[in-house]
């Protein structure tokens, strides 16, 4: 490890998500353990809060496909998205050559993006 | 330095950070607090923790910093409150959500520049002050963390086993990858225009003039994404009392309740930050080159500036509505800033081969 200087840089990290961790599991312990302690035939508190209202049926049921859409589509935009990082570092070294190749990549992302415009999977209704 | 003492340092560092972003957290609701009450011609909390001043012949009781302990006393309330499990969640993943979601908030912090080179004690910070100073793929990482708090959200959601929960949890998690696209192609502009993924060199590129005086269009994105990642009005959908009452975080209780909300102010205070770092020119103002230590206050008094706007923002618009969010982050902000990086990159590559200077030759200017 003291030969190698990109593994020294992520050490820090390593050390913060410790101190993340201790923070993450100090306060739920504090919290349990201060407060008062649950009675055992509570049981009105025990079921989902619904306004008051029984609740009826599962909470864990199927949901909108909508929201899978929106999902997948972020997978595929933010993979392009991604893609660019390294390009935006290294473009200047590139120069018209890098720019001419993502420009096409470019084209098909925005093509990508006018078709799915186009087909209407982004009204939300 | 040998590895242990990087360690030591940043064990040192790192939990020095943390304690003055919870503490800053907690000063933050206050802030926020203070400055809605002051906004809609109210006091806000007076009453934890003043200093009484003389009054002034038959006037009025006068105050200073009414209300300075408040933070405090609602910190000890929310440990001392009955922290209690449901009996229909999913305890292993309800235990997990709200850590998952604390986590994030303060890996954040690792590569945040908070000043120039300085030496405390002896321990030179080089290039600037940070936990992880030398990282090269800072921008990456901050992308890459952020993205992780979606599953604390997501998971608290689901492993309520509540209706509203799990609306809230799925609403916000649609609108924090939807925002997040937006995000991610305006962070690119900095990158470009520093010509490095290392904060601090972004930092040090704005010494002659920041970039969003450069970059104006890819600030302003930045910083509605921002708030929309962040789910601060008018973005908190997921949170609409109206509809969901609380949103995620229905079913929790206690301090488990209030990590939700420590992440959340946590993650404003880092998102301030970062949008300062980016494009506010970081910890750089006047006399920053001779007292590097000034460096602090300038950062500071940035993130203080973006978290009193923000509270005006709150305070100032109506909530969207989710048709209208998902319209305003895939039809308005993407295409904004995919255009907006496809002109900077064009503008940058031709400057950089010359044709600017060949054409302004060729109409006999330069």
């Amino acid at each position: 490890m003291e030969n190698n200087p990109v593994l020294i840089e992520y050490l820090p990290i390593a050390v913060l998500i410790g101190i993340a961790l201790f923070f993450a599991v100090l306060l739920p312990v504090l919290s349990l353990n201060l407060g008062p302690k649950p009675k055992e035939n509570a049981r009105s508190k025990m079921i989902p809060y619904e306004s008051g209202i029984v609740a009826i049926g599962e909470a864990q049921r199927r949901l909108p496909v909508k929201f899978y859409r929106i999902a997948v589509l972020f997978i595929l935009f933010d993979v392009d998205i991604i893609l660019l990082v390294p390009w935006a570092v290294t473009f200047r070294k590139l120069g018209l050559y890098g720019l001419a190749v993502m420009g096409i990549f470019m084209v098909l992302f925005i093509l990508g993006d006018i078709w799915v415009w186009k087909k209407g999977i982004l009204e939300w209704e | 330095m040998t590895p242990g003492q990087i360690a030591l340092r940043a064990l040192i560092v790192g939990f020095i950070v943390s304690f003055a972003i919870i503490t800053g957290f907690a000063y933050t609701t206050l802030l926020e607090r203070k400055v809605l009450a002051r906004l809609q011609h109210r006091v806000g909390p007076n009453r934890a923790g003043y200093i009484p001043l003389p009054r002034r012949g038959g006037g009025p009781e006068r105050k200073l910093l009414a209300g300075f302990l408040q933070p405090a006393a609602d910190a000890v309330k929310l440990f001392f409150k009955e922290d209690m499990t449901p009996g229909k969640v999913d305890r292993i993943t309800y235990t997990l959500a709200p850590m998952i979601t604390v986590m994030p908030a303060i890996i954040l912090l690792a590569v945040i520049p908070w000043a120039g080179e300085i030496t405390i004690f002896g321990a030179e910070f080089t290039p600037y002050f940070a936990i992880a100073p030398g990282l090269n793929v800072a921008v990456l990482f901050l992308l890459a963390i952020t993205s992780i708090s979606v599953y604390g959200v997501v998971l608290a959601g689901w492993a309520s086993n509540s209706k509203y929960a799990i609306l809230g949890g799925i609403r916000a998690s649609a609108q924090m990858i939807s925002y997040e696209l937006a995000l991610g192609l305006t962070v690119l502009i900095p990158i470009m225009l520093a010509d490095s993924m290392n904060l601090g060199d972004i930092v040090a590129a704005q010494a002659n003039g920041w970039f969003v005086f450069r970059q104006p269009l890819a600030a302003i994105v930045f910083f509605i994404g921002m708030m929309a990642e962040l789910q601060r009005a008018p973005f908190d959908l997921l949170e609409a009392e109206q509809e969901l009452s609380a949103g995620f975080n229905v079913e929790y209780s206690g301090m488990r309740f209030g990590m939700f909300f420590m992440a959340e102010y946590m993650k404003m205070i880092i998102f301030s930050a970062i949008i300062v770092v980016l494009f506010f020119g970081g910890y750089r103002g006047p006399f920053v080159d001779q007292l590097p230590g000034l460096g602090f206050l300038y950062m500071i008094l940035k993130i203080i500036f973006f978290l009193f706007m923000m509270i005006w923002i709150r305070a100032s618009f109506p909530r969207f509505r989710y048709d209208q969010l998902m319209g305003l982050g895939w039809k308005r902000l993407l295409p904004i800033s995919v255009f907006n990086f496809i002109i900077v990159a064009v503008f940058i590559v031709l400057q950089e081969e010359g044709v600017f200077d060949s054409l302004l030759k060729l109409l006999g200017v330069g």
